[in-house]
């Protein structure tokens, strides 16, 4: 598969801080794409970077195969900041067509299309309200609508689910999963670890400006495991002691245990099939990117990094 | 290009659409004027005749005040004693009576007065009208008893401007007209100091508005900074030019319908001012009473058609250039307006400046003071309309005028170069209370 979009050594130094130091990833076309980091480690700067807000210090930007060039390849980027609003005064349904026609649809195609989504979330009734007779949810909907209207082929959400309740976040993470089966990219940037999870294809986690972390959930998870296993036995077993795991957690017939280096699961199964206990379920820990999210970030001078000063 | 054309055409609508658009382009000038004119048709019609009995026991009138025929003021020569007469006020056949006692002289050696009374008191309009004729045809009455007659006493009221102004080139010129160049560069120069406020503060606060709603970066991620801040610029431009072009119809308007609509008031305005038995001489052309007359003049010789395309011109160079200023503070705020209040006062200063110096230029349209605020871009649009009044090249050369227009068109490169680096930081910056330090930083950084 092709990729959308490459990054290659960028950088970004403010007079305070590095905000991006030197990092490089690509993203594949059609893929959920998550973008991790805690705050303030440079995600914003970077996807300013990759919308055209802001210019690279150094580095090279490579959208669908060419060069960046903003001015052009904007609209085919639909960017929903994390610091987002609208018009409070503006009636919905010219918000809507003054924002697709800024991306540069004209008035028609436009038009069709505020109509397909709005009908298609059920927003059709808007039209003529005003932005400040929209609840938070009913306006978060409305800006994915208008950053998702001119069907850009990467699509860039900053905290697209806050604010929203179950159901529409429903809503809308379907709308996500559609829009990526139909081609577009889709770049997830939060620190709700859990959607990551749920959603995300592959994932890149920065810290202090730097990429400390990339690859799909799956491996990333595999990467970070630490050979726990949870086994639950039809009884207390008498004699836990052995060389192949040490126990971690004992909750009556639930164990939780670490199989020692050198060791497989096979011999912990063997310890108590020896017993004669019966084993009703045997399954591996993998931590969850909260965890992994957490053990990285924290240790790391991030929460002191906006009084860090460039060298 | 077309970017910015899409931003300007929703600045210009969201506010044209609005009603308090309507109520202050249509509205204001339609109040302001109905408030004068209702205090003008009051003043000059008033209810009823107010008639006097005059009893002139000395014979000084011979039985008539002047030649006027005034439908406000009645004198009728009587020859009842004041009993007779109080008891005839008491009846209102008369409002007042006049009484000229048989040793009054009009040379003045007696003692005696003119006494008059009235039942109730007389209104400030009436006694003033009272006053004058009586002492105009007591005038006359003096003049003529010294052997000067009325062609005599014609010609000297004729022979006024003695002095005549002329300049080296030997130009001459109008006492009025110098008044009223006076008055329209005053008017127009302040009318710029007004528009740069005005509209110069609605870029300010759209800016902070598209900030503090932070639609400012969903717009930045399709449009660039510059065509946002731009679109804006020229939006509001838009509508201040269409309101004034509002105003300007409404003025001609009115200019042509109060003539129709009130015709006793302009009636009342050209003979009220006219002093009787003194003009009776004067020709049909000259009946027009001086002031009106010279006040013709003067705005007849006044190049309107310059002055208006210099007006447009600063009007939009200036507002222009302060925009830009003003939307680069307006990015610099955060939710507390306070911020911006302070970061504005470097930019209200020049302007204020040029205002004081206008006030100068006004004056004496070719002092050093003038010709350097009218030639300094940030002060030029309000000060050079003070000095394009008095004409080309009485308040202003040729050279300057090109000049300064050709500074002002820099002056806006500049400002709006300048702005636009501000802007692009600024209002993605949040939380931030940001000093003028940081601001010069932002302007002169690269990228």
């Amino acid at each position: 598969m092709s990729k959308i979009l490459e990054l290659e050594a960028l950088r970004k130094y403010y007079a305070t801080q590095k905000a991006v130091d030197d990092i490089s990833f690509s993203i594949e076309k059609g893929s959920i794409f998550g973008l991790l980091g805690p705050n303030g480690a440079g995600k914003t700067t970077l996807l300013r970077m990759i919308t055209g807000i802001f210019y690279p210090d150094i580095g090279q930007i490579t959208f669908d195969g060419k060069p960046f060039d903003p001015l052009n390849d904007i609209r085919m980027i639909g960017y929903m900041p994390e610091e987002r609003g609208l018009y409070k005064k503006m009636k919905i349904g010219e918000q809507a067509l003054y924002l697709a026609q800024l991306k540069g649809l004209n008035r028609n195609e436009a038009m069709e299309k505020i109509k397909y989504w709005f009908k298609k979330l059920e927003m059709e009734t808007w039209w003529n309200k005003k932005v400040e007779d929209l609840s938070k949810g009913m306006s978060q909907k409305l800006q994915f609508v208008t950053t998702v209207l001119h069907e850009p082929k990467l699509i860039i959400l900053d905290e697209p689910f806050s604010g929203l309740d179950p159901l529409n976040a429903n809503l809308i993470k379907d709308e996500i999963f559609g829009l990526a089966q139909r081609g577009s990219t889709v770049i997830f940037s939060t620190h709700r670890m859990e959607q990551v999870e749920e959603i995300c294809d592959h994932i890149v986690l920065v810290n202090l400006g730097k990429k400390v972390l990339d690859g799909s959930v799956a491996e990333i998870k595999q990467k970070f495991k630490e050979n726990q296993f949870k086994i639950r036995l039809q009884e207390k077993p008498a004699n836990t002691n052995s060389n192949a795991f040490s126990v971690l957690e004992e909750h009556s017939n639930d164990l939780v245990v670490k199989i020692n280096e050198g060791f497989r699961s096979n011999d912990v199964l063997m310890h108590f099939l020896q017993q004669g206990i019966t084993i009703e379920s045997f399954h591996e820990i993998l931590p969850s990117l909260n965890e992994i999210f957490i053990r990285i970030v924290e240790g790391s001078s991030a929460l002191t990094r906006s009084f860090q000063k460039v060298d | 290009m077309n970017k910015i054309f899409i931003v300007a055409r929703r600045e210009f609508l969201t506010r044209v659409q609005k009603k308090t658009f309507l109520l202050t382009t249509i509205g204001v000038p339609i109040l302001i004027f109905a408030f004068y004119a209702a205090i003008i048709v009051m003043s000059v019609k008033s209810t009823s005749d107010f008639k006097v009995a005059v009893v002139d026991q000395a014979n000084v009138f011979n039985g008539k005040m002047d030649e006027k025929k005034s439908s406000e003021v009645i004198f009728s020569f009587v020859n009842d004693d004041t009993a007779t007469l109080n008891k005839k006020l008491e009846q209102k056949e008369y409002d007042a009576y006049l009484y000229v006692p048989a040793g009054f002289s009009i040379t003045g050696e007696s003692k005696d007065s003119l006494q008059f009374r009235s039942a109730k008191t007389v209104g400030l309009m009436t006694r003033e009208k009272i006053e004058t004729r009586v002492s105009k045809a007591l005038e006359e009455k003096r003049l003529l008893s010294m052997n000067i007659s009325k062609a005599q006493l014609d010609s000297i009221q004729a022979q006024k401007e003695l002095i005549t102004f002329a300049n080296t080139a030997g130009k001459k010129e109008n006492q009025t007209k110098v008044g009223v160049s006076y008055a329209v560069g005053f008017i127009s120069g302040f009318m710029i100091y007004i528009i740069l406020f005005i509209y110069g503060t609605m870029v300010m606060r759209g800016v902070v508005e598209e900030k503090v709603s932070r639609i400012a970066e969903v717009i930045i991620s399709s449009v660039k900074p510059f065509q946002l801040m731009m679109g804006k610029i020229i939006g509001i431009g838009a509508v201040g030019l269409i309101q004034f072009l509002i105003w300007g119809a409404l003025i001609l308007v009115i200019q042509l319908a109060v003539p129709v609509l009130f015709p006793q008031l302009f009636e009342s305005m050209q003979t009220q001012p006219v002093q009787p038995g003194m003009m009776a001489a004067v020709d049909a052309t000259k009946q027009q009473p001086d002031m009106i007359r010279g006040l013709m003049e003067g705005l007849n010789q006044i190049n309107f058609p310059l002055i208006i395309g210099c007006f447009v011109f600063y009007f939009l160079g200036g507002y222009f250039m302060y925009a830009s200023l003003f939307a680069a503070v307006g990015s610099a705020a955060n939710e507390d307006m306070q911020d911006a209040q302070s970061l504005l006062l470097p930019i209200m200063m020049p302007i204020i400046f040029g205002i004081v110096i206008m006030m100068q230029a006004v004056n004496n349209p070719n002092g050093s003071l003038a010709v350097f605020g009218s030639l300094f871009p940030l002060t030029s649009p309000i000060v050079m309309m003070a000095r394009v009044a008095h004409g080309i090249p009485d308040g202003v050369s040729t050279f300057q005028l090109i000049l300064s227009m050709l500074f002002l068109i820099l002056g806006f490169f500049g400002t709006t170069w300048l702005a636009g680096k501000i802007y692009r930081t600024g209002i993605l910056m949040y939380g931030k209370k940001v000093t003028w330090k940081e601001l010069w930083k932002w302007a002169v950084k690269k990228n």
